[in-house]
């Protein structure tokens, strides 16, 4: 070859060149939207907050001690972290395939290792971002204790984390708007809504109490709560390891999807 | 050792109504610091084979190489080696022109960059865009800010997939120019383009697909010296009698027939004559790139120059 030509260095390629600036690329994009992408769903949790507190806080006791409107708060910061952990994957990805732009990824050298954590940990900074403002717009309300902060964190990350793995799971899967809105609004939305985010399992019949027990959602919810008031449904250690588990399976489909090059490369 | 290499690349399509060869067995070598064109019809297989080779399709069987990587088993090599302008006019709205350059440079580990990329835009026209969104720029604009993304690594080997299509005057010689300079830098160029005198004016080398298959391969000049015959051009503002018109190629009022001697040329004026077809502004020229690659398009068969051509 001839000398002249300017070289790349080629060291041997690594799993996760490229990760950082495909990170950094992803989450410049939602925050210079920011006010679509962080403000609106902060709006959106409060308004929840505002009328669900405002009609149920004398007609529903949770736990002990606990006001209604205080007891909403964990689940509505958590339901915000995973919706917005799964749109913002899930977009990210459609967007650039149906404007073609994803050619400017599909033409690096980036590993499916790097593809996963870049957008998955976008999701999870947005998931967090929006759970920030959700719990300090919120907590004008009634801001409740954080007695054991370690599992606030290791669930918002957990959760980001599995919503972040499923949209990419979505956006790669779909192929126009209409499916992903599909994935979502039936079932990403209901199963968040059936968590445990407005009310506390045990008030439920015994049915719906079992059949909430199959919803890994729920266990998020459970898990996140306890570290704020240090009482769950179900111990945290089963909330982790149900979560953990369905998020490690999640990761093995999503980077097995990644790497054959699932509807990217055909 | 050559820095491309395509070896019995295949590639079939099933669907629902039967299996599609988009590619039959395709091989051929591009050597280090060639401009290689590879030219065919649309629908030839040209976009599909620049695929494999970029990793965006796949090959049903036979591999590609890209200076002795394979594209698929060691695609991270593979693509540093590569910088690929693609045929679609696509951007990212939501950067500026150097964002998007920054970023797709740090894709290729190359996160301090700016001196290139300077260097890039300024090439390339484009010093005074660098903060401006992509929605802000003309189709012509972002197809410069494409260019400019295909070589933030400094590639060795360029690909241009039609990168001329609907591109106005100026662009066209300011990435050609930019191009050229590159490639006597040593950067090796495989283009794929419509335009057969752009073809003729820069490829040292020639590949032609027709429905996937290579049906010729050889340096340009040989090409044209294969294709030895005259050609003769007139003006004609009737129809051409029906046995002119069968080899003849007719852009709007402008005609030309291939006439190999002095007596072909005496027959076809004497039969214009006899139509009552006066030709206008006649002129005797060489045959072009495009007079070979439509005889060999309409031949049956591989031309003589595709046998024993590969490099």
């Amino acid at each position: 070859m001839n000398p002249s030509v300017p070289h790349v260095p080629l060291a041997r390629p690594q799993p996760l060149d490229g990760t950082l600036p495909l990170l950094r690329k992803e989450i410049l994009r939602f925050w210079k939207v920011a006010f679509q992408t962080i403000a609106a769903p902060v709006l959106t949790a409060l308004l929840y907050l505002l009328i669900f507190g405002h009609v149920l806080q004398d007609h529903v006791k949770v736990y002990d001690r606990i006001g209604y409107t205080t007891f909403l708060i964990p689940g509505l910061v958590m339901m915000s972290v995973l919706q917005n952990a799964f749109a913002n994957s899930s977009s990210s990805l459609i967007q650039s395939k149906i404007t073609g732009n994803i050619v400017f990824l599909l033409l690096t050298p980036l590993s499916h290792w790097a593809w996963y954590l870049a957008y998955v940990g976008a999701s999870v900074a947005r998931g967090l971002a929006v759970g920030l403002g959700v719990l300090l717009v919120t907590s004008w309300f009634g801001a409740p204790p954080l007695q054991q902060p370690l599992w606030i964190l290791v669930f918002a990350l957990l959760g980001g984390g599995l919503l972040g793995t499923l949209g990419l799971i979505a956006g790669l899967w779909a192929e126009k708007f209409d499916q992903l809105a599909a994935f979502q609004n039936f079932l990403i939305v209901p199963m968040t809504f059936l968590a445990g985010v407005f009310y506390s399992v045990h008030s439920l019949p015994p049915f719906w109490q079992a059949a909430s027990h199959l919803n890994p959602f729920f266990y998020l919810v459970d898990g996140f709560r306890h570290g704020f008031f240090g009482v769950s449904d179900v111990s945290p250690w089963l909330s982790l390891g149900v979560v953990g588990t369905a998020f490690v399976a999640v990761s093995a489909i999503a980077l097995a999807l990644l790497k054959s090059g699932y509807k990217l490369r055909s | 050792m050559s820095v491309v290499s395509f070896s019995h690349v295949t590639k079939r399509y099933n669907g629902p109504r039967g299996s599609f060869t988009a590619l039959d067995d395709v091989s051929f070598d591009i050597q280090p610091g060639e401009f290689f064109g590879l030219l065919g019809p649309n629908g030839a297989g040209k976009t599909t084979l620049i695929s494999i080779l970029a990793g965006l399709g796949r090959a049903s069987s036979g591999s590609v190489q890209v200076g002795g990587y394979d594209v698929v088993t060691q695609y991270a090599q593979a693509r540093r080696q590569l910088g690929i302008v693609p045929q679609e006019l696509v951007f990212d709205p939501f950067f500026s022109v150097r964002e998007t350059l920054r970023i797709q440079s740090g894709y290729f580990g190359l996160p301090r960059n700016d001196d290139w990329i300077d260097e890039l835009l300024a090439s390339l026209g484009l010093a005074d865009k660098g903060d401006l969104n992509m929605r802000q720029l003309s189709g012509g604009m972002k197809r410069r800010v494409l260019v400019a993304q295909a070589l933030v690594h400094r590639p060795p080997v360029i690909v241009l997939d039609e990168p001329t299509a609907g591109v106005d005057v100026e662009l066209r010689q300011t990435l050609w120019q930019f191009i050229s300079r590159l490639n006597r830098q040593g950067h090796t160029v495989l283009l794929t383009t419509h335009y057969l005198e752009e073809a003729e004016a820069l490829c040292q080398r020639i590949a032609m697909l027709k429905q996937g298959r290579i049906v010729a391969l050889d340096r340009t000049s040989a090409l044209l010296s294969g294709a030895a015959h005259t050609m003769l051009r007139f003006k004609l503002d009737r129809d051409l009698p029906a046995d002119l018109a069968a080899q003849a190629r007719v852009t709007g009022r402008i005609v030309q027939i291939p006439a190999r001697d002095a007596q072909q040329v005496e027959a076809v004026l004497a039969r214009l004559r006899e139509a009552g077809c006066p030709p206008e502004d006649l002129e005797i020229g060489r045959a072009d790139l495009e007079d070979v690659f439509l005889t060999i398009m309409h031949g049956e068969g591989r031309s003589p120059a595709a046998e024993g051509a590969r490099a």
